[in-house]
């Protein structure tokens, strides 16, 4: 197992290079660049004269000014100045006007976006599954209708619009709830009981828009997954034995599809860092979705590459994960 | 002895029928499943209403009543009054069920153009996923080995990277070369040529692991064996003897392919990188009306009728993209 693992790793490394070449290269050939940006951001004050040398400048500072495989260079392995080079994990310093470390940039977002993030997943698995286990056991009716119509229905409205009711009604309306931001202006002077229960009044929409939707995906991976089982052999075999549905349900069937859910969740990994641009828009919610997106408009090129990074590494270790999971929850399966 | 051969002759009538082809028992068995079948007329309507007015719509979508700006919408034969078009001096009908936006555009024109292109965007995504997702699989399975093994990681990174960034990436590097390929004059085909392409351009990944699946389990099977054995080309084997037993669940992907990039599409015109306004898709109208909202006064109607056909398909389609999967599912055969 462990040559498995050490063969899987070292195989993943011409990947990940490959990976960064790809994004390093469409990035940079694309038209735009950060130092054009920048400059026309800032260019509203000087004459066109003036921002055409703040370009080059830029441009110099960012070393625009070089051929792409010498830039790519310098991302990989450093230029001594703003960066020390990937291969020793340096992400380098952002490329928009703020010029900050990319690690910092990163660090501050992760939080916001993880613990969203960690309570989907987990809301979905808490009302997901037992919705799959109980359509799927009984199957076309009552139940399996109105829960397949019900979450199908919220499935198909896009999340910016459930958003825009639960604001007007919650947050304008009513006004129970917050909806900007993570925190409230005045956070820093309530008690810290008043903290936290302020931080957790904002979790509340943003948590409900960004979960609703995957109610529906798990509990029908969930209910197509039991229908399968529960037409084995071995659960007519235990009916026979006069075991109660109940135990049969939860020991013998849904064990058995603990494979595949497995297997979803951990290929949810990357997602727990990747956030909702949209949502985190709406809502103005400081997560690496907006990171993301602002990196984007503003060709960011270091923070892009960073994220793009870090989401492919996540995601090569989401997939080794799977794999070793489906090994070790069914013995049939063997490492080659 | 000829009471019971006769017996044996009614019952082999019986089930004659059922027995002959597999692929029709899976249609009956999707005409018996009513919400799957309700769908279908649903959806049915609205691609009809969406087609049959489309000689009116193209015509009306953009076109401008600045003195009707965000009328709430009339049915009231009272207020159905004729009033004078400013530009064209001609007196035209105040037909407007679905109301005006805020630029003073009839709505129920909008909508149903917008249906028009939305639905394109889901038929381009469904056929391209179709034609690279079938291929891809087909070979990755059939081959196997290395060849699957390069072809398979591909589609994993791909599927983790933040598909926002793919598009975005995809448009940002392409848009300007087919902007200048076509002409200046046709940007607005570019920008729909260039979405059609990013969105279908991701939309193959779960098809082709679909279908890399079937193809492994098939390839072991007597019969396509019994086939290599003949000395049959392996792309006479393909298209006759593997594909015609891929047609389920490619049906079934392409179907649940079309709610998704519709879905995606929307996102993307929520984020402004979508279908170039004026031309509305369901989702730009839903953002613009998300945009236009304010705390006073709320133009339900903007979002309301938008969202209601929007909502209305991707609910349509995922039902029957369920019911596909379940009459096509060899594993659900036993019941049903």
């Amino acid at each position: 197992m462990f040559t498995y693992i050490l063969k899987r790793i070292l195989l993943a490394i011409p990947t990940l290079f490959g990976i960064t070449v790809i994004i390093f290269s469409i990035t940079h050939l694309a038209p735009g660049d950060p130092a054009q940006i920048a400059s026309q951001s800032a260019g509203g004050q000087m004459s066109s004269e003036m921002s055409q040398r703040v370009y080059e400048e830029l441009k110099k500072q960012y070393h625009l000014d070089k051929p792409i495989t010498t830039q790519y260079w310098y991302w990989l392995a450093g230029d001594g100045e703003r960066t020390k080079g990937i291969i020793r994990g340096d992400f380098g310093s952002s490329m928009s006007p703020d010029n900050r470390p990319v690690i910092d940039k990163i660090n501050e977002r992760l939080w916001p976006t993880m613990s969203l993030a960690m309570l989907a997943i987990g809301s979905s698995i808490v009302f997901g599954i037992p919705i799959g286990i109980m359509a799927a056991t009984r199957r076309n009716g009552i139940f399996d209708k109105v829960s397949s119509t019900v979450l199908y229905g919220l499935y198909s409205v896009p999340s910016y619009v459930m958003a825009w009711p639960l604001i007007l009604i919650f947050a304008v309306k009513l006004e129970w709830l917050p909806f900007q931001n993570m925190v409230s202006d005045n956070h820093e002077e309530l008690s810290s009981m008043d903290k936290i229960f302020d931080l957790a009044k904002h979790y509340v929409l943003i948590t409900v828009c960004s979960t609703y939707g995957s109610w529906a995906f798990y509990s029908r991976f969930v209910r197509q997954n039991m229908l399968e089982v529960l037409q084995q052999d071995y659960i007519r075999t235990a009916r026979a034995k006069g075991l109660d549905e109940r135990t049969i349900t939860i020991k013998h069937a849904f064990r058995n599809t603990l494979i595949p859910v497995a297997t979803l969740l951990s290929m949810t990994l990357p997602a727990l860092i990747g956030g909702s641009v949209i949502l985190e828009n709406i809502f103005n919610w400081p997560g690496m979705g907006r990171l993301f997106f602002e990196s984007m408009m503003q060709r960011d090129f270091a923070t892009i590459m960073a994220l793009s990074t870090i989401s492919a590494v996540l995601i090569m270790t989401a997939i080794l994960l799977a794999d070793l999971t489906y090994a070790l929850v069914d013995p049939r399966v063997k490492y080659d | 002895m000829t009471e019971a051969s006769a017996k044996i002759k009614n019952v082999d009538l019986e089930i004659a029928p059922e027995a002959t082809k597999p692929q029709s028992r899976s249609w009956r068995r999707f005409r018996r499943n009513k919400p799957a079948m309700l769908s279908v007329w649903v959806l049915g309507i609205i691609i009809f209403l969406c087609m049959a007015t489309l000689f009116i719509s193209v015509n009306q979508y953009d076109h401008q009543q600045l003195e009707l700006t965000s009328t709430a919408p009339t049915m009231d034969s009272s207020k159905l009054d004729r009033v004078l078009d400013p530009e064209t001096k001609v007196w035209r009908e105040k037909f407007a069920p679905f109301g005006y936006d805020s630029l003073g555009r009839n709505l129920l024109w909008r909508s149903l153009f917008g249906g028009m292109v939305s639905l394109g965007i889901g038929l381009a995504a469904a056929i391209i996923s179709v034609s690279i997702g079938t291929g891809w699989g087909l070979i990755a399975g059939w081959y196997g080995g290395r060849i699957d093994n390069i072809m398979m990681r591909t589609v994993d990174i791909l599927y983790g990277l933040p598909y926002i960034l793919l598009v975005i990436l995809f448009k940002i590097a392409f848009e300007p070369q087919l902007i200048k390929i076509v002409g200046e004059k046709h940007e607005k085909i570019a920008n729909v040529i260039i979405l059609f392409v990013a969105i279908g351009g991701i939309s193959w990944l779960t098809m082709a692991r679909v279908i890399r699946g079937q193809v492994m389990s098939l390839r072991s099977q007597p019969f396509i064996e019994a086939a290599r054995a003949q000395g049959l080309p392996t792309s006479r084997i393909m298209l006759k003897h593997l594909l015609p037993n891929l047609l389920g669940p490619i049906i079934v992907y392409a179907t649940l392919t079309v709610p998704q990039a519709i879905l995606q599409e929307s996102f993307l015109s929520y984020l402004g990188i979508g279908i170039k306004p004026p031309v509305p898709t369901w989702g730009s109208l839903a953002s613009e009306a998300v945009k236009a909202v304010n705390t006073v006064d709320s133009f339900w109607w903007m979002i309301t009728f938008p969202c209601v056909m929007l909502g209305l398909t991707l609910l349509c389609l995922n039902f029957i993209g369920d019911g596909l999967r379940d009459a096509f599912d060899p594993r659900t055969k036993k019941k049903g």
